[in-house]
């Protein structure tokens, strides 16, 4: 695998909470690449920091509590030049340029997403014209009726003056997208862009991000619980427990051949995909703490192929690379 | 003697410390079985700003309700030539003997040969130690219990001891401030037990049933908010006759402040019940056949009296300080009985506050009170809702 | 929008006439009628009443009829002479003394909500955006002291530490040389001079009110995901809070000053009183004290009639900031 190739890698990332209770250690140790043109699906339980992971890249964590502790986000510019995203400050001017602009981010939340006093053209004019300031009002407006139109919204140039709260939820995610493309990011970080939507909505939210990236190239990092939706469209695979990555590899690998026995456990969580009766097996147990994590693999006390006295006692080895491009965190693969 | 309370002392130590280390083996058990009332007084223990608003609040409550005891004087007593005498010094340094226990010394009036006023000299000839439960006049606690000792003083009438000066009656500013709480500290219970009383009648009556009674009884509520309470309490009290004893004129305020304030209760309850009686939980036991009644006092009751008290705790400073407002402009009590209000209307001259200024002593009193029945509320509010957040 | 206004002066009209009935029963509140405590006032004088007035005053205000006709006759001369009964210990008609005193009353309560917004919209967004700095902390034990002080309190407080540390006593609107100058530069700016402790005074309860509740709309609307999207797409933080959640938390701050009215015009009474301004307030105490009572009717019937009008004007105010409130 050519290093080039990535467009954003994460090396060892821990971003923490300090909290009265304790320290929250949400991401804890995460290493992810994105390719380029590519798709990366992150996937794991509520809780697991996934969603953390995807808010640190572009510095949204809320400052106090939450602080990158460690490790580097490494991003690869479009004159290639790499920067750390991490080492930046999360106020500063360069954040602030990529943010929408190079790197842009669509969230859960559509119905919540627009700020609901200014109109769904007013809020995605502001998005180009700050990145745009030389652009004409006039040329933002029709950029975003054109935006609007792309992603499927009817009659864009009279629903650019609607307010958010005329809108459905799947127009506001559909909104929501043409705001995060309104400057050609070269990366977007979908977070469950379709968790609060209907199935058929969720659908087509996913082939329109499929369509567009086939048009513009840009590479997509979709954060989700949904097993059906990573499956579906994406390229590569993460899967995270507890704020690491326990396993990581191409899509088809990772779904043909789970490695760790969370993987595992999740995909016997989920009817078969091609319509196989089999019996469903639900991961037992629940997520620890995230306070107090037991010593040794935080999985242990819920892994059914928990090896006694090893897998309680130390942590996991970092990434065992099983076959070319399949990395698993597991006492199973050690030599 | 210093041995056995050496161990006397010792022996309260462990035993505090017993008490404490028992509440903590027994904390989770208790907490499991802890009905609704104890985990919200548990809660509202662990609130800082409000157990100190309690302690505080109790002991100024414990005080005017035995400031016969407390105090050295009476509210009209007129102490010898005292006038306008300013707070005695307490003094624990000795200038023979060095640190000793507390004493004071006595004042004499000298006339100031160039202002040609009188000013208030201090004799140090003489130092008179303070005692506790010193000897006095016969009189009657609370009146009925007969007593002979003061909690403190310096049993000599050379001597006296005004711990906030004295007014230009010569009365002792300390003895009317505690025997005025009692008329200023206890208006509250009765204004919100009034204004209680109406406001959850015509709130749940609106909250309960809707409709165009409801329409009818918060249009009402509305329009008494809408207008300005202090004006109306002036007019009202316009309607409180000048030949009545002090107990009727208390009492007709108590009416006045809850005529005026049930409004803002009423409106709780109302809401209160309006989003409780759509609950799930009230639904289920409609479901399951429940009456009326039955829903009303086991389901929505138990639900809603914490927030009640609450409501009824933030209430309270609010007649207090409507109480003080009224007397302090001469529509309340009248002298010569006394309420922190009325104290306060000597305040209001300028120069006498610049000459005397221990006049404004009483007005720490409203504050502080008023401050920590806010701090209690605001303690009552977060153990009963923890999850609001305002 | 203009249906809107339409439909909200239909309201305040019942409204009027119920503030009406209450300053009527305030007038008939003390023992004994109109006539007969003006007469005990005149004979406590030393004046033997003028058997002609007493008839003519009583044929004027139906004093020998039922209550409800009185208060048909005084609504009747209010609304068609503009005469709202007279006043016996000024000896003028009550609504002369009332246009003489109420634009003071209204000018006093309207600085004090200016001062009150001026001080508290910076200061409930800073201490919400740096929710427990120790600029927040300290918001909130003033605000805690600003809402248990009662106005009168203050008042004496301050007067005393402003006598005491500059010797200037502070009585009246204005300095003696300008007590009956005509307007101009100068007496503007005395009055301004005098007018800033009433106002800090009347303003302080209600600018610790909405600093909280300016603080606790805000603190919720930080936290939700439209401010997280503004910021995803590289806005300015400092315009973007601004112009998103300090936009959504003004407006349940505007429907505060229909609740924050009657609080000002009643501090406003007890101020005046005490640093002995000349507007309505000292007014109505003396009538009530002198059972003057169509004086103090008049008064309340003024004071309650302004706050319900300000309160209207609130209304529309925030119908006109926030489009959903108009549709509902």
């Amino acid at each position: 695998m050519n290093k080039d190739d990535n467009i954003l890698e994460m090396k060892n990332l821990k971003t923490h909470f300090f909290t009265d209770r304790g320290t929250v250690k949400a991401v804890d140790g995460v290493n992810l690449n994105v390719k380029k043109g590519k798709t990366l699906g992150v996937i794991g339980e509520s809780g697991c920091g996934k969603s953390v992971t995807a808010h640190s890249i572009l510095r949204l964590i809320p400052s106090p509590p939450g602080q990158i502790v460690d490790g580097s986000i490494n991003y690869q510019q479009k004159d290639n030049k790499i920067i750390d995203l991490g080492k930046l400050d999360a106020r500063g001017d360069t954040i602030r340029n990529i943010r929408g602009n190079e790197i842009s981010m669509i969230f859960q939340e559509p119905m919540t997403s627009f700020g609901p006093q200014y109109t769904i053209g007013h809020q995605i004019m502001e998005a180009i014209m700050i990145h745009n300031p030389e652009m004409a009002e006039e040329e933002a407006k029709n950029k975003t009726i054109y935006l609007l139109d792309q992603v499927g919204i009817p009659k864009a140039e009279e629903r650019v003056d609607s307010y958010p709260h005329e809108f459905s939820g799947g127009m506001l995610q559909r909104a929501m997208i043409a705001m995060a493309l309104s400057c050609s990011p070269r990366l977007l970080i979908a977070d469950e862009p379709t968790t609060a939507l209907d199935v058929t909505v969720e659908a087509q939210i996913l082939e329109l991000l499929e369509e567009l990236q086939d048009e513009t190239g840009m590479s997509i990092i979709i954060i989700t619980h949904n097993l059906a939706v990573v499956s579906e469209v994406a390229d590569q695979i993460a899967v995270m427990y507890l704020g690491r990555e326990v396993e990581f590899a191409d899509s088809d690998q990772i779904i043909d051949n789970p490695l760790h026995p969370y993987t595992r456990g999740l995909w016997n969580s989920i009817p078969s995909l091609d319509g196989e009766l089999k019996e469903l097996k639900p991961v037992k147990g629940t997520v620890p703490d995230p306070i107090n994590i037991p010593a040794g693999c935080p999985f242990a006390d819920r892994c059914p192929e928990m090896i006694a006295g090893v897998c309680d006692q130390g942590n996991p080895p970092d990434k065992i690379e099983v076959e070319e491009g399949h990395y698993v965190r597991c006492f199973l693969y050690t030599e | 003697m210093a041995e056995s309370k050496d161990s006397i002392l010792k022996k309260i130590g462990n035993y505090i410390k017993n008490i404490f280390s028992k509440n903590k083996k027994d904390k989770y058990e208790r907490l499991e079985y802890a009905s609704q009332s104890q985990l919200i007084w548990y809660r509202f223990k662990k609130h800082k700003l409000a157990a100190f608003g309690l302690t505080v609040l109790a002991i100024l409550y414990f005080t005017s309700i035995f400031a016969g005891f407390v105090a050295p004087y009476t509210h009209v007593e007129r102490i010898g030539d005292y006038k306008y005498a300013p707070p005695t010094e307490i003094h624990m340094i000795s200038e023979e003997n060095g640190l000793r226990t507390p004493f004071v010394y006595s004042y004499s009036k000298e006339l100031d040969p160039e202002t040609f006023q009188y000013e208030y000299v201090i004799d140090k000839s003489t130092e008179y130690s303070l005692k506790l439960f010193v000897e006095s006049e016969p009189y009657k606690l609370l009146g009925f219990i007969p007593m002979e000792h003061k909690l403190f003083g310096t049993g000599d009438k050379d001597a006296p001891v005004f711990l906030f000066g004295t007014d230009n009656l010569s009365r002792d500013i300390f003895s009317r401030i505690l025997i005025g709480g009692r008329v200023s500290l206890f208006v509250g219970f009765g204004g919100v037990f009034l204004s209680f009383i109406i406001g959850s009648l015509l709130g749940g009556i609106s909250g309960y049933f809707g409709g165009v009674i409801d329409e009818i009884i918060m249009r009402a509520v509305e329009l008494l908010m809408s207008i300005p309470k202090i004006p109306l309490w002036i007019a009202f009290s316009a309607a409180v006759p000048r030949d009545w004893t002090a107990v009727q004129t208390y009492f007709a305020i108590t009416m006045i402040l809850a005529l005026v304030g049930w409004t803002g209760l009423a409106r709780v309850v109302r809401g209160k019940l309006m989003s409780l009686k759509n609950e799930q939980f009230a639904m289920a036991a409609r479901a399951a056949g429940a009456s009326d009644f039955r829903i009303i006092t086991k389901h929505l009751l138990p639900a809603f009296i914490s927030y009640l008290v609450v409501h009824l705790t933030l209430a309270i400073p609010g007649m207090i300080l409507g109480e003080t407002t009224l007397s302090f402009l001469g529509l309340g009590i009248q002298p010569p009985a006394v309420s922190w209000g009325t104290l306060l209307q000597d305040a209001q001259d300028l120069t006498v506050l610049a000459d005397y200024p221990w006049h404004l002593i009483p007005t720490a009193f409203v504050i502080v009170t008023v401050l920590m029945f806010n701090f209690i509320g605001d303690g009552l509010r977060d153990a009963a809702d923890p999850y609001s957040s305002k | 929008m203009g249906n809107y206004i339409l439909r909200r002066f239909l309201v305040i009209v019942p409204l009027l006439i119920v503030i009406s009935v209450i300053s009527f029963i305030v007038v008939q509140l003390p023992p004994g009628s109109y006539v007969e405590t003006y007469i005990q006032n005149l004979k406590n004088q030393g004046y033997q009443p003028d058997e002609n007035e007493i008839e003519r005053l009583e044929s004027r205000y139906g004093l020998n009829q039922p209550a409800y006709i009185q208060y048909f006759t005084w609504m009747k001369n209010m609304i068609f002479e503009g005469d709202m009964g007279r006043s016996f210990v000024y000896k003028q008609p009550v609504s002369e003394i009332i246009a003489e005193r109420a634009p003071m009353t209204i000018m006093i309560s309207l600085m004090a909500i200016l001062l009150q917004w001026i001080v508290a919209v910076p200061i409930g967004i800073f201490s919400a955006r740096y929710q427990y700095s120790i600029f927040d902390y300290i918001v909130t034990f003033f605000g805690f002291i600003g809402l248990a002080l009662p106005n009168f309190l203050f008042a004496l407080v301050l007067m005393y530490f402003v006598y005491v540390h500059t010797g200037w006593a502070v009585v009246g609107i204005f300095s003696p040389e300008f007590v009956d100058a005509s307007w101009s530069f100068a007496r503007v700016l005395d009055m301004l001079k005098n007018l800033w402790i009433p106002l800090v005074v009347i303003a302080t309860a209600g600018t610790a009110g909405l600093i909280r509740t300016l603080r606790g709309t805000l603190l919720d609307e930080l936290k939700k995901q439209y401010v997280t999207t503004a910021r995803a797409k590289g806005m300015k933080e400092r315009k973007l809070i601004l112009k998103y959640p300090v936009r959504v938390a003004i407006n349940p701050l505007i429907s505060t000053i229909g609740w924050m009215l009657p609080a000002i015009v009643g501090g406003e009474v007890v101020v005046s009183q005490v640093l002995n301004l000349k507007t309505l307030g000292p007014v109505l105490l003396g009538s009530v004290q002198s059972e003057d009572m169509y004086l103090a009717g008049g008064i309340i019937m003024i004071l309650s009639s302004l706050t319900v009008i300000g309160t209207l004007l609130s209304d529309i105010l925030l119908a006109w900031v926030d489009p959903k409130v108009r549709y509902k």
